[in-house]
């Protein structure tokens, strides 16, 4: 019951922050909550599987994409499942081609889909509608975006508890451990893969249209920029890609760290952040949250 | 304009299949999934141009010592990064994940500090832009030289690698890693030589790429991009195949970019490495494994 009541109350409190802050501090909200609900969504998948996915921000900039185009065609409701249909269908045909085969394909496939789709949707702007870069002008306030991108990430969080309790997140570790022994117990690879894949997609769509109304101006060289695939993967790594919360835990501080480091050292910045990611690699290769178990587990048998 | 667009692209061609060797050795023999590949040609690209401005050096007298440079810096980084992975591992499955991760953030180390030291802006150097006519073509003479260079590192690769005891024993690490040790094979000291030595090839594509083209501090991924595209193509760890796949991607993308638009090279790019991993996963050229 606490497991259910302690996340709730948390969430609770959350949302009636942008009460008590600042403006900035709101901008701040919902940028810890943006990245929690893409560092969640895409450990979805990949945390499980350990199909590193680096395609995070084809999904986001096609979900904001989608948002810049059709807010003036369509109301908001409509246009948030119109995202969330196209990230589907995008993820759906990425999976269905590269994730019958080895994991490294898919790596590498996901490595180019956002520069693809970028310079796919830069030649169609240029040479089709001749309008490059679009105006969002929606009637949404700051705080009802917060709201919307705090709901997002607990239903991601809570998707994913079901699913690790579910058939599925049990297929997805068993393919995450061994895909032989997967496909000797019966499991359909392909299938599970696929049904994960396009859930993450979905989500990092959404997260990316519930936001793009704070861009105003949106051009396919801003909402494909690949620092948030980048982003999202070291902050689901540092806190434990296979946890339930790991992600949430290692997004929060990286995203301030991110946030001071960009504003004070914009030049030398992605140094920094090439430097962080391969020391989470070598040093917390399985999460902070596994880390600090091990770590407790040790001294108790010291102690002992 | 059929021939324009064959001797073109064959040209372009040279380029990408010295780019997928390096890469597909680096993959093949040293298990390492490179993504900051493309940025280590940058780094060469940028040395070159900056000794041409700097000094006045041909980029042609540059290009060994560049060679000489990627191939220490290859040694060094599989040395001091790419060996804890390969010993955390134990041979397992993890090796893939991690070396994806771990150059991932190379990249944007690397990225990082070429945009500090050289700038976001596009660089590009006019070095021996003079037309040469083939078959009535007229081809930029640093294109034909890039071309030669390409040719010439391909083909002592191809036959260092089919005659030497070295080549055989590349291929013997390439092929069963676990049981080359058997044969008395250090392979740690042969995967180490390989990403090396594809780095060195990385450091002489940039080099050539430096005389005749555009490119910018963030271009990088690009590069690898098409790199790992070829080697799928070619079938892992094949050399010829990654040749073969690399003349083909540039007469693809030199047909696209004059009968389409230039804009859309990346996503045929894609297409066909779509098609390949629906209809040959192994690689053209691969047999099934």
């Amino acid at each position: 019951m606490i497991r259910i009541l302690l996340p709730l109350i948390g969430l609770g409190l959350l949302a009636l922050g942008p009460m008590v802050v600042s403006d900035y501090g709101l901008g701040l909200l919902i940028g810890a909550a943006t990245y929690v609900t893409l560092a969640s969504a895409w450990a979805l998948f990949s945390g499980q599987t350990h199909y590193i996915s680096l395609a995070t921000v084809a999904f986001y900039g096609t979900g904001a994409y989608t948002v810049a185009v059709l807010n003036e065609a369509l109301p908001y409701g409509a246009v948030l499942i119109c995202a969330a249909l196209i990230g589907g269908a995008m993820a759906l045909v990425v999976g269905l081609s590269t994730l019958r085969l080895r994991g490294v394909y898919f790596v590498i496939f996901s490595f180019g889909l956002a520069e693809l789709v970028r310079q796919v949707i830069t030649w169609y702007e240029v040479n089709v509608t001749g309008t490059l870069g679009r105006y969002i002008f929606l009637d949404i306030t700051t705080r009802q975006i917060y709201w919307q991108m705090l709901a997002l990430g607990a239903v991601t969080i809570a998707l994913t508890a079901w699913i690790n309790r579910s058939r599925l997140g049990l297929a997805l570790r068993v393919i995450g451990d061994d895909e032989t022994v997967a496909t000797h117990s019966g499991i359909n690879l392909a299938r599970v893969k696929l049904v994960a894949f396009v859930l993450s997609a979905v989500i990092l769509t959404l997260a990316g249209a519930i936001t793009s109304p704070r861009y105003v101006y949106v051009e396919p060289a801003i909402v494909f920029n690949p620092t948030v695939s980048f982003l999202t993967v070291i902050m689901a790594l540092l806190g434990g890609a296979n946890r339930l919360w790991g992600p949430a835990l290692g997004a929060v501080p990286l995203f301030l760290v991110f946030e001071w480091l960009s504003s004070n050292f914009p030049d030398t910045y992605p140094i920094f952040l090439g430097l962080l990611f391969i020391g989470v690699v070598f040093l917390v290769p399985n999460g902070l949250i596994s880390s600090a178990e091990s770590l407790v587990s040790r001294k108790k048998e010291a102690g002992r | 304009m059929l021939t324009t667009t064959l001797i073109l692209g064959l040209v372009l061609g040279g380029t990408y299949a010295l780019l997928a060797l390096g890469l597909t050795l680096q993959y093949g023999i040293a298990r390492i999934m490179n993504l900051a590949y493309g940025e280590l040609t940058l780094i060469s690209a940028f040395v070159v141009v900056a000794f041409f401005q700097g000094m006045g050096l041909s980029p042609l007298l540059s290009l060994p010592a560049v060679a000489v440079a990627g191939y220490a810096l290859g040694w060094t980084l599989y040395q001091i990064m790419m060996r804890p992975l390969v010993a955390r591992s134990g041979g397992g499955g993890r090796l893939e994940v991690d070396s994806i991760l771990a150059t991932f953030g190379l990249l944007f180390l690397i990225q990082g500090g070429l945009l500090v030291l050289f700038g976001a802006n596009f660089t590009s150097i006019s070095y021996l832009d003079r037309g040469v006519s083939i078959l009535g073509v007229s081809v930029a003479l640093n294109r034909l030289i890039a071309f030669g260079i390409c040719i010439v590192a391909g083909a002592a690769l191809v036959i260092a690698l089919r005659t030497t005891t070295w080549g055989l024993k590349m291929r013997a690490v390439a092929l069963t890693p676990a049981s080359a040790p058997l044969v008395g094979i250090d392979v740690n000291r042969i995967a180490r030589q390989g990403f090396a030595l594809g780095s060195a090839l990385a450091a002489t594509a940039g080099a050539s790429i430096s005389m005749y083209q555009t490119f910018s501090a963030t271009g990088g991924v690009v590069f690898t991009m098409k790199a790992l595209v070829i080697v799928i193509m070619g079938g892992v760890g094949n050399v010829p195949g990654a040749l073969a796949a690399g003349f083909a991607l540039g007469l693809l993308e030199t047909f696209v970019a004059t009968a389409i638009d230039p804009g859309l090279t990346l996503a045929a790019t894609f297409a066909i490495f779509l098609l390949v991993l629906l209809w040959r996963p192994q690689g053209l050229f691969g047999g099934r494994s």
